[in-house]
């Protein structure tokens, strides 16, 4: 592929791509809840870009409902509701020790290049730019997992799962041009829904467990002692 | 069509019905008189497409055939029955103090939502709708999960909510490549529905397709409880109500099998090659069989179930990924009497519970004595799922069987023995909590069985004579599915 020869459009498409992985990579090695945070509202802010430029590159009207919906969710409603969210228990000023750093980078550069490999029968189809970007959603949505394996705090639980969303929305916005509008309401919807009641588990778990450490949640078990 | 729009409504209705006024007296009246109005406008629903053949709603956005108009049916019955069930439940629940007025009105209300999701993901003729469904139900169950709010209530809720919800975005990655196979196809518009997919099925990119389904069977399996992705499922079901149980484990997991089996329909018609089968039946098999192990290591009633649950979700995951008329019809028919009887058996366990004051089996003693009702309830219901005949268990498990040794002979050896090892799990926990002496102390408390007895009821007649329409629909169910006529 000569990036010459495409056009502006794909040529910003492929750079958003890449800024996106690396938000992911930077949230995957971050302790600090709000940094975390912080890098999420980054990701979503990439992503309704992303969304912007599709919409007006390819003169698609309904995804500049989609860029103003994942401007609302993405990088208002949620990161501020996870912000005061930290601040409320204190927890700012806490850096998560994680164990194994360079496992869980090392990790996550393996998951990037399986992304690559699998989604390689896909080059036949299409053209280079498309398996990027596919790519790119598929190993978002990976990183996304490996960050919820590898913290042990529910608000870092939360913006994982949130960040496997942003993976999925890319793909769909880039490979697809976005999917039908009634899809992608609903979709917003879900989000919207599952990010209020995140927000209504936080303080279960806070009057339960006194605190947010999933890792205190430890009283079911497969098979019963 | 207008009954879809009916029961979509209705459900709508109740939503906001109980949101507001859920906590009356009648309450649990008002919610079975709502399913059981569904209940006979999904019949009606049933009868015209019997007689008429597909429906396709006018702006495509419903799409009712022979294979989705069953499990509607069979959705709203359910709902009704587990409906005129947890009406007493519920208010004895809030009698002993476990429950206040605000969260039974979330539960009523919930309920709907519940209700609601279902019929949408089985009436939509678009994909992606299905998808948005299907995390609809979780998001509708998730509080009811946490309703007790005890810490082991919130855990599970918390896994429920992570699981379901980080696999079903896996589905929604399926439906994404799905899609961009879909949208490569000159001149294709609505690229999302069924019925379009279906037509240009032969054209789709079988790579893509292949990798779709991989993604696809992941998400919806999260949901369905498919080993190793199961771990949700024993938690969810033993911490939440006691009516939630017995729609989870007899609606969801159906949903999630018919969201499967419709896509692997159309992988099958793109790929011509049997991957999407391996799948389904390697992964079929291995919850099979460990669900069977993991139920000797019980110790709760209702966690007891869901293992239970699991294992025969495995099955029918099998039966459909062997394929073929007499395995698809045999996994159709499993459908029907799972939902039947597992739903019959956590309404008397849910009694029973209440009767000890425990879900701890070794707490629940001389049910027989007690309660004679639970107590054989609870016996019959348990000797049915574990499938003796006569019951309809049996008839769908034998039929598994015999598609088995016709295709992949030695795949029947472990078939048998995971139904054998399951029998005996269930066996040597059921049989000390009906028989036994009573604990003393242990009174009779108000019951209501008729769901139980009608639920066991329809089960025995199926094992015994399947009435000819609902054999013709099945059929046409099986054709529609394998491609191939079994009667």
């Amino acid at each position: 592929m000569n990036a010459q020869h495409l056009d502006f459009y794909m040529q910003t498409i492929l750079s958003m791509a890449a800024l996106v992985a690396f938000t992911s990579f930077l949230m995957l090695g971050q302790g600090r809840l709000l940094r975390l945070i912080f890098v999420f509202a980054i990701q979503g802010l990439l992503l309704t870009l992303t969304t912007g430029l599709a919409a007006y590159s390819l003169d698609n009207p309904h995804l500049y409902i989609s860029a103003v919906l994942t401007l609302l969710l993405k990088v208002l409603f949620i990161p501020a509701m996870l912000r005061r969210e930290v601040l409320k228990m204190a927890m700012h000023r806490d850096v998560e020790a994680l164990k194994n750093k360079t496992l869980i980078m090392l990790s996550g550069a393996s998951l990037m290049i399986f992304s690559y490999y699998i989604l390689h029968p896909i080059v036949q189809t299409s053209n280079a730019v498309m398996i990027n970007a596919l790519a790119v959603g598929l190993s978002v949505v990976l990183l996304g997992m490996l960050l919820m394996i590898s913290h042990r705090q529910a608000i870092a639980h939360v913006v994982g799962f949130m960040s496997i969303e942003n993976g999925l929305f890319f793909a769909a916005i880039v490979a697809t041009h976005g999917m039908p509008m009634v899809v992608e309401l609903g979709v917003a919807f879900d989000v919207l829904v599952a990010a209020i009641l995140f927000g209504i588990f936080f303080l279960h778990i806070r009057t339960s467990i006194d605190s947010l450490d999933v890792d205190l949640m430890n009283r079911l078990h497969e098979v019963e002692k | 069509m207008i009954a879809v729009y009916f029961i979509l409504f209705l459900a709508l209705l109740g939503i906001v019905y109980f949101a507001l006024i859920g906590h009356r007296t009648d309450v649990g009246k008002i919610n079975t008189a709502l399913n059981g109005i569904s209940f006979l406008a999904t019949v009606w629903l049933a009868v015209t497409v019997l007689k008429h053949g597909t429906l396709l709603s006018e702006n495509k956005a419903f799409l009712i055939d022979s294979f989705n108009v069953y499990l509607i049916v069979l959705t709203a019955f359910v709902g009704m029955t587990t409906s005129i069930f947890s009406a007493p439940y519920m208010a004895h629940e809030n009698a002993i103090g476990r429950l206040n007025d605000q969260r039974l009105r979330l539960y009523y209300s919930m309920y709907q939502g519940f209700m609601l999701a279902m019929y949408l993901v089985l009436t939509t003729n678009n994909m992606g709708v299905m998808w948005v469904a299907m995390e609809g139900a979780t998001l509708a169950t998730v509080l009811l999960v946490s309703l007790y709010r005890t810490p082991e209530a919130i855990e599970a809720a918390w896994k429920y909510f992570i699981l379901c919800g980080v696999g079903i975005a896996q589905a929604l990655f399926g439906t994404v490549l799905l899609y961009y196979a879909a949208v490569q196809i000159n001149g294709i518009d609505n690229a999302l529905l069924w019925t379009v997919l279906y037509e240009h099925a032969d054209k789709l990119n079988p790579h893509i397709l292949e990798l779709a389904f991989v993604f696809l069977l992941i998400g919806y399996g999260t949901k369905m409880g498919l080993v190793p992705l199961h771990n949700w499922l024993p938690d969810a079901h033993s911490e939440g109500p006691t009516p939630m149980s017995a729609v989870l484990s007899g609606l969801l997991l159906n949903d999630a099998l018919y969201a499967v089996v419709r896509n692997k329909m159309l992988v099958d018609g793109a790929t011509h090659a049997p991957t999407a089968s391996y799948l389904m039946m390697g992964f079929g098999m291995l919850t099979f069989l460990t669900a069977a192990l993991l139920l000797h290591r019980q110790k709760d009633i209702k966690r007891l179930f869901s293992y239970s649950s699991i294992e025969h979700m495995g099955m029918m995951t099998f039966a459909f990924g062997i394929g073929g008329s007499l395995a698809t019809f045999a996994g159709l028919l499993h459908m029907t009497v799972h939902s039947l009887t597992k739903s019959a058996i956590f309404v008397t366990v849910g009694h029973a519970s209440q009767l000890a004051g425990t879900q701890k089996m070794e707490q629940i003693r001389g049910l027989i004595k007690t309660q004679p009702v639970i107590g054989w309830g609870l016996l019959i219901g348990t000797v049915a799922i574990a499938g003796f005949p006569p019951f309809g268990v049996f008839t769908s498990e034998f039929l598994v069987l015999m598609a088995t040794m016709h295709s992949y002979p030695w795949l029947t050896l472990p078939l048998l023995l995971g139904i054998g090892v399951a029998f005996a799990g269930l066996f040597r926990h059921i049989q000390p909590i009906v028989y036994g002496n009573k604990p003393e102390g242990q009174e009779p408390i108000k019951a209501n069985l008729w769901p139980v007895l009608i639920h066991l009821a329809l089960v025995l007649w199926l094992g015994l004579a399947i009435p000819s329409f609902l054999a013709d629909w099945f059929s046409q169910a099986t054709l529609l599915i394998s491609g191939e006529k079994l009667l």
